[in-house]
């Protein structure tokens, strides 16, 4: 389950940062990628699709969202957790 | 004032992807107004449009563009390509600085708001996806043309039903004549082809459900289109001194409001844009060998457009072409003015005038010479172009040959 979500969260975000999925590593951060706003905000709701969750995030000032976004991995462990916590 | 030309045309329209293969088919007369294919069609009392077919977004844009680009933004950044690419024009430094985007269009992004709007009504879903609001917004098609070709000049878009491109052109006309702007890029696209946009046009009760026939006794009402068609207005002397190619002279542009009523046209209104254009452009009206008419087929328009052309021109009506190539196209709504344009400009310079097709019958109302079902061969000096909005708001623009 846990690799199937990295997996896909991983694809979701090559294809925003118009990158194969080979190419993303899991500590790379948004900078890193080179990911601009739009694509972040796009990435977010291919998540919120796939997932069937609802991920608090506010493009305002994405830092300062409970979503942490610094890192592939932070995206990864902030999606498990809101799986586990709205599906249950 | 500084005189105006256009040095670039580009469209995509029901007849052709670009100008070439649309004025071939104006000249051969060719009706591109057929079934219409898109969800739900089968509930819909008018299934007919002159629908752009043929056509692969994914071969002209990259991913990241579609996913901002409503169709009829899309339409409007490939007549643009076409359109500067003829002028020759690249723009940096203070061309750049100075150039501007005029679009007209009635809908704006009504196939993304069609879309979601039955995501979330009809599939029930909760989300939509985040550029909802960039894609359908009325200005998206003017920014991603600036963007596109880096104009950083005044901009912005013209919302006035059937009369928003002559409108949005009859601005930039005078951005370039005022000296405002050394070149415009200008016109408009619409793409209401959809099941709301059909819909909420069957209520009217004035679409036909077989056929667009302007000024033909026979006819009973209008024919949506789609597309978009854009110009290169650029002031004369900064086309001469690049030796650019000139295709037409904008000569005059005029505007009225009917102030009267939403739905009905006035022949007052109609005739004062009329007669307006021809006195900014100092044309005689027996200069004027040729009209694009507003001519949507339904029994309002073509009767009150007749009276106010033989109030205007006269003993020369009777001399004048006039016809209507929604008879081919459809009406593009806020796109129409663009895409009528191109037959004015064939029409000054190659001397093809543009046939009203699919006519039967003449009308005693409209006894015009509406160049019936064959085009035309014949030199003309000038020519005017005619949108009467919904809603009584009224643009002439008038052309004449360089």
């Amino acid at each position: 389950m846990t690799q199937a979500v990295q997996d896909k969260i991983v694809e979701i975000i090559a294809e925003q940062a118009v990158l194969d999925p080979s190419e993303v590593s899991v500590d790379m951060t948004i900078e890193e990628l080179g990911l601009d706003s739009l694509g972040l905000v796009e990435a977010v709701f291919a998540i919120e699709e796939n997932f069937e969750i609802n991920v608090p995030f506010n493009a305002n000032d994405p830092a300062a969202s409970e979503f942490d976004i610094t890192s592939v991995k932070s995206m990864i462990d902030a999606v498990n957790d809101l799986i586990k916590a709205q599906n249950g | 004032m500084k005189r105006v030309v256009i040095t670039g045309q580009g469209t995509i329209n029901a007849l052709g992807h670009d100008v070439a293969s649309t004025i071939a088919a104006m000249a051969a007369g060719k009706c591109a107004i057929d079934n219409m294919e898109f969800p739900n069609v089968d509930r819909l009392s008018i299934q007919i449009g002159g629908q752009v077919k043929g056509f692969e977004p994914k071969d002209h844009f990259e991913r990241q563009q579609l996913g901002l680009y409503d169709r009829f933004t899309q339409f409007a950044v490939i007549a643009a390509r076409e359109a500067i690419t003829q002028s020759g024009l690249v723009f940096d430094g203070e061309l750049s600085q100075m150039s501007g985007v005029v679009l007209g269009t009635a809908g704006g992004g009504l196939q993304t708001q069609d879309e979601n709007y039955r995501t979330v009504y009809e599939d029930g879903k909760n989300r939509v996806h985040p550029f909802v609001v960039p894609r359908l917004m009325n200005n998206a098609a003017v920014s991603h043309v600036s963007m596109a070709n880096n104009l950083k000049g005044p901009s912005f878009t013209v919302s006035t039903a059937c009369a928003s491109s002559n409108h949005a052109m009859g601005q930039a006309f005078n951005l370039v004549r005022s000296g405002v702007a050394p070149v415009m890029v200008t016109g408009g696209s619409e793409s209401m082809l959809c099941f709301g946009g059909i819909k909420a046009w069957e209520g009217l009760r004035v679409m036909s459900a077989d056929g667009c026939r302007p000024f033909c006794a026979t006819r009973n009402g209008m024919v949506q289109g789609e597309g978009g068609a854009i110009f290169v207005f650029e002031e004369y002397e900064h086309a001469r001194a690049r030796g650019a190619e000139i295709l037409a002279e904008v000569s005059g542009f005029a505007m009225s409001s009917d102030a009267g009523d939403i739905v009905m046209p006035s022949v007052g209104g109609a005739r004062r844009a009329i007669a307006q254009a021809l006195s900014d452009a100092k044309l005689n009206p027996e200069d004027v060998g040729y009209v694009n008419a507003h001519g949507t087929a339904t029994a309002a328009n073509d009767k009150t457009e007749t009276a106010a052309i033989k109030d205007v021109f006269g003993d020369h009506a009777s001399d004048l072409m006039v016809s209507s190539t929604k008879s081919m196209h459809g009406h593009l709504i806020g796109g129409t003015g663009a895409v009528e344009m191109l037959a004015c400009i064939a029409a000054l310079k190659d001397g093809m005038i543009a046939p009203t097709v699919g006519f039967q019958q003449a009308d005693p109302d409209c006894d015009l010479d509406v160049v019936p079902n064959v085009a035309r061969d014949k030199k003309i000096g000038a020519a005017i172009s005619n949108a009467f909005a919904f809603g009584g708001l009224n643009a002439v623009i008038a052309l004449r040959s360089v």
